[in-house]
């Protein structure tokens, strides 16, 4: 059987301008969407707070557990549905992470009781300070940073062999960041800083792969980022952790093409052929890009529809960063080398 | 040819111990290392706690302030006021020379540790500025944090909790990994308890009205206590004013449990050593007819009037507690106090039906998306679509062999870094298959294809799996409890579909093909 013929030649590089449109729409609905809701939507892993999944035997509403909540005093309180209507489970988020003498769970719990008469099985308790969420927030900001770093040496090592070059860049730019963040330097604003001048330096010493790869990971970590911010979900280190699996992920299709592209342009030297070589190498391994996508894809769903609800948002993220993984992958990774190959 | 060559026996040879690492978590078979659930799959506790070492640093300044008083007492040496300040200072003022010049030989004789900052405060006076060295300030805040978890991890040991994790996380955290905990209330309760145990002497020059009005004497406080009133139910907090000298503390006890009373209610009996019993044994007999307050982490208990000497070292604390609180006082008194006070910075509970809920969805999902991979690979590839499923399904168990080998946890976001690996891992296979596909487009023959399909394809595999690798250590490194057990399966996932890749599918395919003389390949 076979999806895609295996003489398939549909010219990307020529469509380049479609993509380049697609994905400036996407950039900037993701700005708006931060902007309108002033930023990443924190969950309570990175803005402290707390969390609690309460589950009752019998019906009750909403608005029952809200008021007899009302006297707790609890800032920013919220309450929602969670999981399967007739699970009666609701999941009780507030900002205030304690209580005057009893434990924040203990409290609820007996407010609950005692506005309803009916006692709530606690089956999750999340707390977490805010000074612990400001240090995780700030190791998320690393994680992210430090993973887009090592695998971008690792790119222009191996399809360079420029070790050393991308070796000592990347050396230069952590020492900096490391020095710069004992001073306080706000973590976004240092981060921010250290891609762009990644990619200034990228471009200077034209590690063309690694430019590619890094803008394409840009472009997928910002676009998952921005319709988590659109689709109001909040952000928790489980989503972290599908942000760095969505790099690797989209690296992995990214390194599949590149390696076509390396294979193909051995012994050509016209830059005229360039977009033809580009896109015979997409098109060479475009079945492959499609179903490993497509089984990834599959578990995913499976993920996202069977998993639970504690999983459901990992599973979007993923989900999403699957699919912009391997559109960015042809249309964003490979433009960008070939445009800095026909510059220099 | 060879059925067995050396390559076939190694590779049988690691399915067989992951096979072998894998069975005791399903029977209980050697090496019993079965796989380890985390907090989110069992149901536990995961709490950080931060010890407030500040408030050891400052104890500890309190003592030299009483200790600096006592000598300047001693040795007849006047002085104006002797206070702790901010900044780990104290501050002594001395009236006149004569005081300064005694003053300067018991610093110098009794607290040499110090730094010391003269300045003139006018006419003779002179102000004295003893500064608790910042190297000194490190240590007791060290050793405030080490002894917090030692008390910690002697409670949650007398409190029953099978293989708790308690360790220090940076200078003055104590993560706390406690599996299958039935009530973390209490537990909480009793982690978090200062159990600072003190015997205070009661201020009856004084009433408590006029001293709640403002005229407290100098060296008392005023201390709650909470009375509950046992027909009503209603709890009442009655203020006494108590004196600040310490007579005796809980640092001398060897040991505490509970007891009842005549009306079978339940109380705290504890008991003295031969040190802490001779100053029991002073003190009652000093203050016959006075009141004896027993305060613990700043609230009084009860104060009864001493009626006489008590000798043989042995007290109860009452207050109405019911029998679990008297049961935690007593385990919280035996293991001893904290140095400092500690508050809980981060709390994660999972109770035990939601984590079998989530791994009852765990698996449902693993299966179901395992499944159509399975099916759709069969259908596309047939035959070696086969040999990619047969290496999917050892890919799986090679996870599940490196989990438990390695005692790594397994979590939720862990089964979801399974189940993506499911996903992931035909990639490697899809990868060789459509090169082999190529080659064979191309005019090979089965076998010359299937080897160019192997060589072509191995390199850009690895470099395609080591980016996903760089993160999962990445993520490792950074990640915490859940998203650590991503980390683990993911990485192991990506490790042994190199393996099953590369080194298994290949080996199949060369069995198939040195046997078969056809020149059809199923792909």
């Amino acid at each position: 059987m076979q999806l895609i013929k295996s003489d398939i030649n549909i010219d990307f590089l020529g469509k380049q301008k479609i993509g380049f449109v697609f994905s400036a729409l996407l950039i900037i609905a993701s700005i708006i969407g931060l902007i309108v809701h002033k930023g990443p939507n924190y969950g309570i892993d990175f803005s402290g707070g707390a969390l609690i999944q309460v589950k009752f035997t019998q019906d009750i509403s909403i608005s029952q557990v809200r008021d007899s909540l009302a006297g707790l005093d609890l800032k920013d309180l919220s309450v929602q549905d969670f999981g399967q209507p007739e699970d009666h489970e609701f999941l009780i988020r507030t900002g205030s992470t304690e209580t005057v003498g009893k434990g924040l769970a203990q409290a609820v719990s007996a407010a609950i009781l005692q506005g309803t008469g009916m006692a709530p099985e606690i089956r999750r308790v999340e707390m977490v300070g805010p000074q612990v969420g400001d240090d995780l927030k700030k190791q998320a900001l690393l994680a992210i940073f430090y993973s887009l770093l090592f695998i971008t040496i690792y790119i222009s090592g191996r399809f360079e062999l420029k070790w050393i070059l991308s070796g000592v860049t990347a050396g230069a730019l952590m020492t900096a960041v490391y020095f710069l963040s004992v001073f306080n330097v706000s973590m976004p604003v240092l981060i921010t800083f250290a891609l762009i001048v990644s990619l200034v330096l990228f471009w200077r010493l034209q590690l063309k792969f690694a430019m590619g790869a890094l803008i394409a990971l840009i472009h997928d970590v910002f676009i998952t980022v921005g319709i988590f911010s659109i689709l109001n979900l909040d952000f928790s280190l489980p989503i972290i952790a599908a942000l760095l699996t969505i790099i690797g992920y989209s690296l992995n299709d990214t390194i599949i093409v590149f390696d076509r592209i390396r294979e193909n342009i051995k012994g050509e030297s016209s830059k005229a052929a360039l977009p033809d070589l580009f896109n015979k190498s997409i098109n060479q391994t475009l079945s492959r890009t499609i179903l490993t996508s497509f089984t990834t894809l599959i578990v995913l769903f499976a993920l996202f529809f069977l998993g639970g609800d504690i999983i459901h948002n990992f599973a979007f993220a993923m989900i999403i960063g699957v699919v912009i993984g391997t559109y960015s992958s042809i249309f964003v990774a490979s433009p960008v080398v070939l445009a800095v190959s026909r510059k220099g | 040819m060879k059925l067995f060559t050396l390559k076939r026996v190694l590779i049988l040879g690691v399915i067989i111990t992951a096979v072998v690492f894998l069975l005791p978590t399903f029977t209980n078979t050697w090496p019993h290392k079965k796989i380890n659930l985390g907090l989110d799959l069992q149901g536990g506790m995961h709490l950080v706690l931060e010890v407030q070492n500040v408030k050891a640093v400052e104890a500890e300044l309190e003592r030299t302030v009483d200790e600096l008083k006592k000598e300047l007492r001693k040795a007849g040496v006047t002085h104006l006021g002797i206070a702790r300040q901010e900044n780990n200072t104290i501050l002594a003022e001395l009236p006149d020379k004569e005081a300064k010049k005694a003053f300067e030989t018991i610093v110098s004789k009794e607290f040499s540790n110090l730094t010391v900052n003269t300045s003139s405060a006018g006419g003779d006076a002179a102000n004295f500025r003893l500064r608790l060295p910042d190297d000194e300030d490190e240590m007791i805040r060290k050793m405030a944090t080490e002894q917090a978890l030692e008390t910690i991890r002697n409670r949650i040991d007398e409190f029953g909790v099978s293989e708790p994790d308690i360790r220090i996380q940076g200078e003055h955290r104590i993560l706390l990994q406690l599996p299958g905990i039935n009530d973390p209330d209490r537990a909480k309760d009793l982690i978090g308890k200062t159990a600072q145990l003190t015997f205070q002497l009661v201020n009856d020059d004084v009433s408590v009205d006029a001293a709640l009005k403002g005229s407290l004497p100098v060296g008392s406080q005023i201390l709650y206590e909470n009375k509950t009133d046992p027909a009503t139910g209603a709890t009442a907090k009655i203020a006494h004013v108590i004196k600040k000298q310490v007579l005796l503390d809980g640092s001398l006890l060897v040991d505490a449990r509970v007891e009842f009373d005549q009306f079978q209610q339940p109380q705290v009996g504890i008991a003295f050593n031969r040190k802490g019993a001779h100053i029991f044994d002073r003190i009652t007999g000093q203050n016959i007819k006075k009141r004896l307050a027993i305060v613990l982490d700043n609230t009084v208990y009860s104060a009864p009037v001493i009626q006489d000497r008590i000798a043989g070292g042995k007290a109860v604390i009452t207050g109405n507690f019911t029998l679990e609180e008297a049961k935690d006082l007593a385990i919280a008194l035996r293991a001893g106090s904290l140095p400092a006070p500690v508050t809980i910075i981060e709390e994660r509970t999972v109770g035990p039906t939601l984590g079998a809920d989530s791994i009852r969805m765990g698996i449902i999902s693993m299966l179901a998306g395992g499944a159509l991979v399975l099916m759709f690979m069969a259908v596309y590839y047939k035959g070696a679509g086969l040999i990619a499923n047969l290496a999917l399904v050892m890919n799986i168990i090679l996870i599940g062999g490196g989990l438990a080998a390695f005692q790594a946890t397994l979590t939720l976001p862990g089964i979801a870094g399974i189940i993506l690996t499911i996903g992931m891992a035909v990639d490697a296979n899809v990868i060789i298959f459509e090169r082999i596909r190529e080659e064979l487009k191309w005019g090979r023959t089965p076998l010359a294809a299937v080897h160019a399909g192997f060589d072509r394809a191995s390199l850009t595999i690895l470099d395609a799996n080591v980016t996903t690798l760089i993160a999962a250590i990445v993520l490792f490194q950074f990640g915490t409890g859940p998203v650590k057990g991503f980390a683990v399966t993911l990485g192991l996932g990506i490790v042994a579909s190199l393996f099953t890749a590369l080194i298994l599918s290949k080996s199949i395919f060369d069995f198939i093909l040195q046997k078969k003389t056809s020149s059809t390949l199923s792909i």
